[in-house]
C-alpha cells in the first residue's frame, strides 16, 4: 500500500513537473504503461522522434509495475485520472475495458490500415468490426541454440523433427551439454515455451486456432494431442531436476553455455545478447517432413489505446497515428529487439538474432496463441489449466490423452461455440 | 434508607470516550471489511451490475465440480499444512525451550536469538533463499548431501507432487518455531521456584520433572499456541505464493485456501478475477476459522485446568 501510494505521489510530481515546464499551449500527454524496462527507450528516442515531427505536444511516458498495472489502471479510469493514451494488454483484459467504455473505437484511425487482420485481432470486438488498440508488438516463438555446441559437435540446424530428436539424442550421449533447458516448475514454461511453440505445426496454425473457437475442433483431436505426445518425449532431454528448475533457473542454464538448445520466445534476445558469450542461433519449431509448411507462433502482445475521456483526443490520435507509422516501427523494433513491429511494412533490424526470427515469418505462416483469444473467458480457465496440464504431461503425471481430455472437459463445462 | 439519598451514579462518559479509538479503528479496519466479504459473497456480477443471487455463489462452489474439487483439494492441502506444523512445528518449540530454560545451558541467549530471527524475516526472504538452498542446480542442499554420501536421497522436492506440499510445511516450521518457543519459554520461567523445589524435594527430577510438573503447568500455553497455528495456517498463502507462484504446482498439490481464494479473487494471467466468488471462498476459510477456534475455546480451553500461585 505504501509502495503504491510513494509510485502515485512521484507520478503526480513527475506529472505536474512536466506540465508546469510545457508552455501554455503545449498539449501533453500521459501514457499509461507495464513495461518499466522501456522507460529510457521512450525517453531518449520515441519521446524526442516524435516530438521533433510534432511540436506543440508533450509526451510523458508513465509506467508502473507489471504485477500493479491492471488494477492500478482499473482505478485510474473509474476515478478519471488515468493519462490518454494506454498501454494495452492483449485481447479479453482490453476487450472489458472497451466494453466499459474506458477505450475509445480506433477503427477509423489512419494508419490502422497498416497492419493485418491477425495483427488487429487482440484488440478487437468478437466480430472484428471495432478495434480499439494499434498494434504495437508482437514475440516469435523459437527454439534458440549454442552455436559453439552445435559446430563442436558436428549438429546442423534441424528442420524436421526426426533430426530434432537426432540432434538431442546426440548432445545427450556427448554429455557435454544438457540437451535442452527447460524447467517445468513455473508452469507456464512448459505451456508457452513447449505446448504453444511446437503446436502450431500441429495443428495448422490460424486454420486450427479458428475451427477450435468454432466447436469444429476439439482439444482431444489428433492434431491438439500430439504437440503434448511431442512434449512428453522431451523429458529425457531436460536437465537433472528439471521439476524444480524455475524459468530464471533456465535461463542461466544457457547462457552460461551448459545448456545446447532453449525453447524460446523472441523477448530473451535482449537479455541473452548481454549475457551470453558465445554465438547464438535460432531456429523454427521443426516440421514433421522436410518442405512441409511451417508455422509459428508470432503472438501479438502489446497495443497502445485511446482513454475515452482523454481531454487530449486529437493531440492523442497524432500520436496514436504515429504509432502505427513505419518510423515507430523502425525505431521500436531496432531498441528492443525480440519485440517485433506488427506493421506490414517491413522494418529494417540491425540484430542478427532478432533477424532470423522475424525471417520465418516470410517462410511460415503466424498464428497467435491458441489459448488466448474468447477460449480463456471463464472458470476453469484455459491457459491457467494448459500451464498446469503441459507441466504434467512433461512431468509424467498425464497422459498427453488425459491432459487433452482434462483441457476439452473443463472448456465444455462454460464454453459454447456459437453456431 | 441509605439507597433512597444515594445519589444517581452520573453515567460514566469515560469508558465511552476511552473505548472509542479502539472500537473505531477496529469497525473501521476489520468489521466493516469482513461485512463486506459476507455481503459481497451474496451477490454477483451480472452484466455490469451487482446482483443479489443469495447463496448461489456457495452452491457453485460446492456443486460445481470446476470449483468444489479445487476447494477440497486445497482444504485437504491445507488440514495437511496444519497437522505437519502441530506434529513438527510445537513439539520442537516446547522442546528447544524445556532446552533454553534449562539452567546449565550456556549462551542461551544466542540461541534463542538464532532460533527467533528467521520469524522476523519476510516471506520472499524466506521462499527465495529455501527456493535457491533445494534448487537442483545452483542449490547447496544437493551438494551438502553429497559430502555425507546422501546424494541419492536428493530429489527435487518442491518440483514433486508428493513431496512439495510437505517440504513447504517444512519451510514454514523452520520459520516460525521460534514462535511457541518463546511463548514456552515464558511460560516456563514463570513457573515458581517452590513448585520445583517441592519436586525436587520429593525426588522428581530431571525429564519426570518435566513431564509431571512443568509440562502440566505450560497446557494452557500450548492450547492458545495451537489455536494461534490454526489461525495461522489457514490463513496462509505467502510463503506458497512466493515459492510456487499463484498456480501452486506442480498440478495444485500445494494450493491451500489462502492461494485459491487469492486466484479466484484477483485472477492470474487471462483469468479475470471473480470478487464474488473470492468473497464466498474467503466467508468458507472465516467460518472454518471460527468453527476451529469456537471448538477450541469451548471444549478444550474450558477444560484446561489452571493453576493459581
Amino acid at each position: 500500500m505504501t509502495t503504491k501510494l510513494l509510485t502515485a505521489l512521484l507520478l503526480g510530481t513527475s506529472i505536474l513537473g512536466s506540465a508546469g515546464v510545457a508552455s501554455a499551449a503545449d498539449v501533453t500527454l500521459n501514457i499509461e504503461s507495464w513495461r518499466g524496462d522501456d522507460l529510457a527507450i521512450w525517453k531518449d528516442k520515441l519521446i524526442p522522434a516524435f516530438e521533433a515531427k510534432n511540436p506543440g505536444i508533450k509526451v510523458v511516458f508513465a509506467p508502473s509495475a507489471p504485477t500493479e498495472y491492471d488494477a492500478a489502471l482499473g482505478a485510474k479510469l473509474a476515478a478519471g485520472s488515468a493519462g490518454d493514451l494506454i498501454t494495452c494488454r492483449p485481447f479479453d483484459k482490453s476487450l472489458e475495458l472497451f466494453k466499459k467504455g474506458n477505450l475509445a473505437d480506433l477503427s477509423a484511425l489512419p494508419g490502422m490500415e497498416n497492419f493485418s487482420p491477425v495483427a488487429k485481432s487482440a484488440w478487437q470486438t468478437d466480430d472484428g468490426k471495432a478495434s480499439f488498440c494499434v498494434p504495437m508488438a508482437s514475440v516469435i516463438h523459437g527454439f534458440i541454440y549454442n552455436k559453439d555446441a552445435f559446430d563442436k559437435l558436428g549438429i546442423k540446424v534441424p528442420e524436421t523433427r526426426d533430426e530434432f530428436f537426432a540432434a538431442l539424442d546426440k548432445i545427450k550421449a556427448d554429455g557435454t551439454y544438457i540437451p535442452m533447458a527447460m524447467g517445468t516448475k513455473d508452469l507456464w514454461e512448459a505451456a508457452t515455451m513447449g505446448y504453444q511453440n511446437i503446436g502450431p505445426n500441429y495443428w495448422k496454425g490460424e486454420d486450427g486456432r479458428a475451427a477450435l473457437i468454432k466447436g469444429d475442433q476439439k482439444l482431444t483431436d489428433k492434431d491438439w494431442v500430439a504437440p503434448y505426445e511431442e512434449l512428453a518425449k522431451w523429458k529425457p532431454y531436460l536437465g537433472d531436476g528439471f521439476e524444480a528448475q524455475t524459468y530464471p533457473d533456465s535461463q542461466n542454464l544457457f547462457t552460461l553455455g551448459r545448456a545446447a538448445i532453449y525453447p524460446a520466445g523472441s523477448w530473451e534476445i535482449g537479455l541473452f545478447n548481454t549475457q551470453a558469450q558465445f554465438k547464438m542461433g535460432a531456429f523454427p519449431p521443426p516440421v514433421e517432413k522436410a518442405g512441409d509448411t511451417c508455422y509459428i507462433s508470432d503472438h501479438t502482445d502489446i497495443g497502445m489505446g485511446l482513454n475515452a475521456a482523454s481531454k487530449n483526443a486529437d493531440a492523442a490520435k497524432t500520436f496514436l497515428s504515429w504509432v502505427a507509422s513505419p518510423d515507430f516501427a523502425t525505431i521500436y523494433a531496432n531498441a528492443l529487439p525480440g519485440f517485433f513491429s506488427l506493421n506490414s511494412a517491413p522494418v529494417k533490424m540491425e540484430d542478427p538474432l532478432a533477424q532470423e526470427f522475424v525471417s520465418w515469418r516470410g517462410k511460415c505462416k503466424s498464428t497467435i496463441r491458441s489459448t488466448y483469444q474468447i477460449l480463456s473467458r471463464g472458470t476453469p480457465n484455459l491457459e491457467n489449466e494448459t500451464w498446469v496440464e503441459s507441466a504434467n504431461v512433461i512431468n509424467g503425471t498425464d497422459t498427453p490423452e488425459a491432459a487433452a481430455k482434462k483441457l476439452q472437459t473443463g472448456l465444455d463445462s462454460w464454453y459454447k461455440p456459437a453456431k | 434508607m441509605a439507597a433512597d439519598i444515594r445519589p444517581k451514579r452520573p453515567f460514566r462518559w469515560h469508558i465511552g470516550v476511552f473505548l472509542a479509538p479502539a472500537v473505531l479503528v477496529y469497525t473501521a479496519i476489520m468489521i466493516l471489511p469482513l461485512a463486506g466479504t459476507l455481503q459481497l459473497s451474496l451477490f454477483r456480477n451480472i452484466e455490469q451490475h451487482q446482483v443479489f443471487v443469495g447463496l448461489e455463489n456457495f452452491r457453485m462452489l460446492f456443486g460445481d465440480p470446476n470449483w468444489s474439487v479445487g476447494f477440497w483439494n486445497a482444504l485437504r492441502n491445507n488440514t495437511w499444512f496444519f497437522i505437519i506444523h502441530m506434529l513438527v512445528q510445537n513439539p520442537i518449540g516446547v522442546m528447544l525451550a524445556a532446552l533454553l530454560s534449562s539452567p546449565k545451558l550456556r549462551f542461551a541467549a544466542f540461541y534463542r536469538t538464532a532460533i527467533f530471527v528467521p520469524t522476523i524475516l519476510s516471506f520472499v526472504i524466506v521462499g527465495f533463499a529455501w527456493k535457491l538452498i533445494l534448487s537442483p542446480l545452483w542449490g547447496v542442499a544437493p551438494h551438502l548431501m553429497d559430502l555425507v554420501g546422501l546424494k541419492s536421497l536428493f530429489t527435487p522436492w518442491l518440483g514433486k507432487e508428493q513431496y512439495a506440499l510437505t517440504a513447504l510445511s517444512l519451510i514454514s516450521v523452520w520459520q516460525f518455531v521460534g514462535i511457541p518457543m518463546m511463548l514456552i519459554y515464558a511460560a516456563l520461567l514463570s513457573i515458581p521456584e517452590e513448585v520445583i523445589e517441592a519436586a525436587e524435594c520429593d525426588g522428581i527430577t530431571g525429564l519426570s520433572q518435566f513431564w509431571k510438573i512443568k509440562l502440566p503447568l505450560i497446557l494452557p500455553s500450548i492450547g492458545i499456541i495451537s489455536i494461534l497455528t490454526f489461525v495461522g495456517n489457514f490463513n496462509a498463502f505467502d510463503l506458497i505464493y512466493t515459492a510456487q507462484g499463484a498456480l501452486a504446482g506442480p498440478n495444485y498439490s500445494t494450493d491451500i485456501l489462502g492461494t485459491f481464494l487469492y486466484r479466484a479473487f484477483f485472477g492470474f494471467q487471462l483469468q479475470v478475477g471473480d470478487p464474488n466468488m473470492g468473497a464466498a471462498i474467503a466467508t468458507m476459510m472465516f467460518l472454518i476459522i471460527l468453527g476451529g477456534v469456537c471448538v477450541y475455546l469451548f471444549l478444550v480451553q474450558t477444560r484446561l485446568r489452571r493453576y493459581q500461585f
